[in-house]
């Protein structure tokens, strides 16, 4: 049976770049100038996943972002990687938004971009890396979840999922019923890369903008959104003075060896 | 801020290392802010747990026992948490940051409308805007910047700790406290997300347990990859574990990559070998009681958050540590 798919994607700074990341001490304010957005790695592969099992059993993949407006971009990825449509929450009301604000916005969006079977999200964003957003996203739908998905089985009648989530010793088995939201890990799958025939195509796909009215449509009130509908703030933002003050045991190899170990037994390590 | 509420995972039965650690912290608190603390323990069978949580402080211990919440099921797990919440209606609500708490803790704090924050390393009370908070400490973007959260209206305060970042306490037989035994009061509906079974496909504790930790890094490459720190951990009696490259390369599985990605440790003795000490790695395991680098490069930035290094190639270095250890037995 075709399922109609959402994946929840984010634009976040290149997280290979984050070393350029500064942070003024006295305001607290983070600076991240200069480093190029890309998608959430990986919200790629739960875009991937989404494409899998469209191709498995048929039905619709959407794509949605909560950003500022050139979040668009990673919409427009997914789009060329496949998707069918693209959604943009996009409003001033929305900035500042802890992972329950976040959430709230998002479930707003889906119920207005229509009716889904599923929704898929990355485990984790790698700057917020709270991995919070999938469960209250399901809390705020109303919906079950799985989070630390690394297999996904949709059952033939489409009314349930076997899922197959992470755990530190090994995996639980999981049937969760539809509508759920679920998060997936990297390890699910490979992402394909957009082809030339992809761009083009993604060129002619639509994306809707969502702003702050058709949530309030959608049922939520503005005091749930951005920051004003974030419970948690901010305080600070101080280094951590971890440097420990080394003292280097030089010499030939077997000399370095030897005074380490007796380093070690003085101190009571061995 | 009168009452904390601990959230104490059991795996296979018993309580998870990252709840004893948080009920250590908890009591902290509670001390400085005249509080007392509080369990709850979910599961088929948690009585042992939660005399041991007495011991470790608790002067009240909740147990949800039922043979259909042997294992995590998301959905009745979060109902039970949320209903206690609101029927003892605690200040501070503290879980670990596990992989299943990570999915229980952000649902609790949805369905109750209040704030959290995940995986905390520290947890103080601070006076902030004149008011005593609950401030949480989290790593920011980069390994030596650490951001301060504050829940300053919405109660209860919600915060995930992250494993292994935290001590635990020492169980004081003498404690007293009370057990109280809750009805789970759950039924078909609450299985929407049912878990089936867990499959084990690794032992999970061999790296919290560890006293000593040896590590490696991309800078075995040209060693061709770790045997030889398969070598020196058996010489030290020590688990192996490593960076990502290390990890990347396949030379030690992904479940013991340290770091901000990975785990979180904080064994006796931590030996870093042929890693260059980036921030994202070094996180993982700067709370070690005893660090040791090794590195080729002397200028590593490794050896900024090490107590000893040694500066020099591993093919040579590692030869002769084992050498030396065995030669002592
Ligand atoms: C968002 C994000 C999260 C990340 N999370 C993690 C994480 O959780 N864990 C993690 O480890 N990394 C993480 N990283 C990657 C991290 O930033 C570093 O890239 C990584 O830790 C470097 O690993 P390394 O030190 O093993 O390799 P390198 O930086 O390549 O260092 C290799 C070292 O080996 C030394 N060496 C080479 N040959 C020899 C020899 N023969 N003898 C002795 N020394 C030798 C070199 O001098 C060098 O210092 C993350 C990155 C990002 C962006
Ligand atoms: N602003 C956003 N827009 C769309 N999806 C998001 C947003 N923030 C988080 N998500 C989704 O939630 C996942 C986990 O994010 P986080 O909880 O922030 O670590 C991400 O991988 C995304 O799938």
């Amino acid at each position: 049976m075709p399922l109609n798919i959402l994946v929840c994607i984010k634009q976040v700074p290149d997280p290979e770049q984050f070393d350029r990341i500064t942070l003024d001490p006295a305001t607290g304010s983070i600076n991240r100038a200069g480093i190029p957005p890309v998608t959430n790695p990986v919200d790629r592969h739960a875009v991937e996943e989404a494409l899998r099992i469209r191709e498995a059993s048929g039905g619709t993949v959407a794509v949605l972002t909560m950003g500022p407006p050139q979040a668009r971009k990673c919409l427009e990825d997914a789009l060329a990687m496949g998707a069918d449509r693209g959604v943009l929450l996009c409003d001033m009301a929305f900035a500042g938004a802890d992972t329950l604000a976040t959430a709230a916005v998002l479930a707003a969006g889906i119920r207005s971009a229509g009716d889904f079977d599923l929704v898929l999200c990355g485990n984790e964003s790698v700057d917020g890396a709270t991995g919070q957003v999938p469960a209250q996203l399901a809390e705020a739908l109303g919906w079950p979840r799985v989070t630390y998905a690394r297999k996904i089985e949709i059952a033939k009648e489409a009314a349930t999922a076997l899922v197959e989530r992470e755990i530190e010793e090994g995996f639980l088995r999981v049937e969760v019923r539809l509508p759920a939201v679920i998060a997936v890990v990297k390890r699910i799958n490979r992402y394909r890369l957009p082809t030339i025939f992809g761009i083009l195509e993604a060129g002619k796909k639509e994306i809707i903008e969502v702003g702050c009215a058709a949530c309030e449509c959608a049922g939520l009130v503005a005091e749930a959104m951005g920051l004003a509908g974030s419970p948690t703030r901010v305080a600070g933002v101080f280094q951590s003075h971890r440097k420990r003050h080394v003292e280097m045991i030089g010499g030939e190899p077997k000399e370095a060896a030897r005074g380490l170990i007796r380093k070690l037994k003085e101190m009571d390590a061995l | 801020m009168k009452e904390i509420l601990v959230w104490a995972e059991l795996r296979d039965g018993r309580l998870t290392g990252v709840a004893l650690e948080i009920m250590k912290k908890a009591l902290d608190l509670a001390t400085l802010s005249g509080g007392r603390v509080s369990a709850v323990a979910i599961g088929r069978e948690c009585r042992e747990s939660a005399a041991e949580l007495v011991a470790h402080g608790a002067e009240r211990v909740f147990v949800v026992e039922d043979a259909r919440l042997d294992l995590y099921q998301a959905d009745a797990f979060t109902k039970i948490l949320c209903r206690l919440i609101g029927e003892i209606r605690p200040g501070i609500v503290l879980m670990g940051g596990t992989s299943v708490g990570a999915d229980l803790a952000p649902a609790v704090a949805a369905r109750l409308g209040t704030g959290l924050t995940a995986h905390c390393t520290d947890l103080r009370i601070e006076a902030i805007e004149g008011l005593d908070q609950l401030v949480m400490v989290v790593p920011g973007w980069r390994g030596n910047m650490m951001v301060k959260i504050v829940c300053p209206e919405k109660r209860p305060v919600m915060a995930t700790i992250r494993p292994g970042v935290m001590e635990r306490g020492r169980p004081e037989p003498s404690r007293e406290g009370e057990i109280v035994a809750v009805s789970p009061d759950i039924d078909e509906k609450d299985f929407r997300a049912r878990t089936l079974e867990r499959v084990r496909e690794s032992e999970e504790s061999a790296l919290e347990q560890a006293k000593i930790i040896v590590s490696g890094g991309f800078g075995f490459y040209e060693a061709g990859g770790v045997a030889l720190l398969d070598q020196l951990a058996r010489a030290l009696g020590a688990v192996t574990a490593g960076s990502r490259p290390a990890c990347d390369a396949g030379w030690v599985p992904e479940s013991r990559m340290i770091g901000q990605s990975g785990r979180t440790v904080s064994p006796d003795l931590f030996i870093s070998i042929g890693a260059s000490g980036a921030p994202h790695y070094t996180t993982g395991f700067a709370k070690s009681k005893l660090i040791v680098a090794i590195d080729k490069n002397p200028k590593a930035p490794v050896f900024d958050i090490a107590d000893f290094g040694v500066a020099g190639d591993l093919k040579e270095i590692i030869p002769a540590l084992v050498e030396e250890l065995e030669a002592k037995e």
